[in-house]
């Protein structure tokens, strides 16, 4: 795959910024609206696979190392776990919302019924949806990239 | 009509009949039959572990095992595609 024509690749780069920010906005609210972690990180790693079709496996695989990949992967699932395991040693229970009522960070609790979303609600779920985000874009475009870059050898043959 | 598409149809005819009954047995859209669970999510989600949205209150509160299963099986499906790619690749 050796990319796409002028256009497409100058369009590509017109719309990837507002694909990305749409999808951060989804990871960074996915306690106020509809959404979360996964899929915010889905729509990340779509505009990402964007950019892998319109400049090429090639490209793509000398800008970004898939070892590098691995490791961010790796990063977001242990923060994950170890969010787990913070309420364990905090509160009582393995997944304990333990900031929850606490005034460190996300500690507001907001009223029952429909209210004024406030961004600093929720506990560790906010935390949660950012590990599981950089987890979801990571895993998902980097198995789409190795897939394409393992493709693109044998059409040369 | 060979053996196999025999085979075929009996299998086709007996999921379809399958299929119906079911879909005459499902309850009414909209009427869903009431259970304890939804409600008390209804009622303390947003008072327990402070979000305003339920849906992601119940992902990663209420159920978090199932995410971290979740999250365990992209982590499995990443390093699978990993492990057979890169004998391709060098």
């Amino acid at each position: 795959m050796n990319g796409m024509s002028r256009i497409v690749k100058t369009i590509t780069s017109i719309v990837f910024p507002f694909i990305m920010i749409f999808g951060l906005y989804i990871i960074a609210h996915g306690h106020l609206t509809p959404g979360g972690g996964f899929q915010g990180g889905a729509v990340v790693a779509s505009g990402c696979a964007m950019i892998l079709v319109a400049y090429g496996s090639v490209w793509t695989m000398g800008k970004i190392k898939e070892k590098n990949l691995s490791i961010l992967e790796s990063i977001g699932a242990i923060c994950f776990i170890i969010l787990a395991i913070l309420g364990l040693g905090f509160g009582t229970v393995f997944f304990k919302n333990f900031l929850v009522g606490s005034n460190i960070i996300f500690g507001i609790v907001p009223s029952f019924g429909s209210t004024i979303s406030n961004i600093n609600t929720a506990g560790v779920i906010p935390l949660m949806n950012f590990a599981v985000g950089l987890k979801v874009i990571v895993g998902l475009f980097g198995i789409v990239l190795i897939m394409a870059y393992a493709s693109r050898r044998r059409d040369n043959k | 009509m060979s053996k196999r598409n025999l085979f075929a149809l009996i299998f086709f005819v007996i999921m379809a009949v399958f299929l119906f009954i079911s879909s005459l047995m499902m309850h009414p859209f909209g009427n869903p039959e009431e259970t304890n669970m939804d409600d008390e999510i209804i009622e303390n989600a947003q008072i327990e572990t402070g979000a305003n949205n339920g849906v992601t209150a119940v992902v990663f509160d209420y159920r978090g095992f199932d995410t971290l299963g979740e999250a365990t099986i992209l982590f499995t499906a990443v390093a699978g595609v990993m492990i057979i790619f890169r004998r391709m690749n060098k």
